[in-house]
């Protein structure tokens, strides 16, 4: 709460939501899924960080359409959606296969490019 | 009313959001993200957006996260302990969000952003399908595509190959 009072937007009020408060908060959302790509060790945490990171952004776009009173942001989300799908199921994949052949999730076990 | 909603739905997704990147186990970060994702699904709908709302609700929740919880149920990774970060990582960090931090202020700074005072009902299932259906029906078929690509590439992935000699 005190964050958002801390950035006003444009509008009337300090507290009033514009276009402003939902990209300050998906840029929050953002930067959280990037810290835990970053500094998370668990492959399978970094994918739940990797789609708050897609989330984020769809939040962004969805936003920018309702207060240019467009419908171009909403469906470009279909497509983010999709393809985030898409990625989850592959990503997944290579996930159990990597833990069938090496039997970690950890990422600092899994050096084999490094040596 | 809509202000007070649009502050608990973003305080219930940057919230759960925190969790998942501190919890230790793989299924409370899968939970977490579950109600995070339920946040966002309410700010779609106080931004008309229902149908995405609705969308987000079933392909994330419904199969995203199951998904997660299925193979994190089958590998069965020890709950590790958060292991302490290295320093070169936290410097990345602090640059990272000094960065983006930069930029959120120079948009605010830089720019005028209108906010349009809302349409009276919000966008129709029909004015999706219209747009769907003529202006990105390249990219619906393309993304038809990626899918089934997707679909080839994960039977392929998760088959148990025979075990071939290994000519060099």
């Amino acid at each position: 709460m005190s964050l958002f009072a801390l950035l006003p937007a444009a509008g009337p009020g300090p507290l009033e939501v514009t276009l402003h408060s939902y990209l300050i908060l998906s840029a929050l959302l953002f930067a959280i899924g990037f810290f835990g790509v970053l500094l998370r060790k668990n492959t399978l945490v970094i994918y739940m960080c990797l789609e708050l990171m897609l989330i984020a952004s769809t939040v962004a776009l969805v936003a920018f359409s309702r207060f240019n009173d467009t419908l171009d942001g909403n469906v470009f989300v279909f497509f983010i959606l999709t393809i985030a799908a898409a990625e989850v199921a592959v990503g997944l994949a290579i996930i159990v296969a990597l833990f069938r052949k090496r039997h970690t999730v950890q990422v600092e076990e899994l050096n084999a490019l490094k040596h | 009313m809509a202000n007070f909603l649009f502050y608990l739905f973003a305080f219930l997704t940057v919230g759960c959001a925190v969790l998942v990147v501190v919890s230790k186990n793989a299924v409370n970060a899968a939970m977490f993200l579950l109600l995070s994702l339920v946040g966002v699904a309410g700010l779609f709908v106080l931004l008309d957006a229902a149908l995405l709302a609705f969308v987000l609700l079933l392909v994330y929740a419904g199969a995203v996260v199951a998904l997660f919880l299925f193979i994190v149920m089958l590998l069965d990774t020890t709950p590790g302990s958060l292991k302490p970060f290295r320093k070169s990582t936290l410097a990345a960090s602090a640059v990272g969000l000094a960065l983006l931090l930069l930029g959120v202020l120079s948009l605010r700074e830089r720019t005028v952003l209108v906010s349009l005072p809302p349409t009276d009902a919000g966008p129709t299932l029909r004015a999706y399908a219209e747009l769907l259906f003529t202006t990105y029906l390249l990219p619906v078929q393309l993304v038809g595509f990626l899918l089934l690509i997707a679909m080839l590439g994960v039977i392929v992935l998760s088959k148990k190959l025979p075990a071939k000699e290994d000519a060099p």
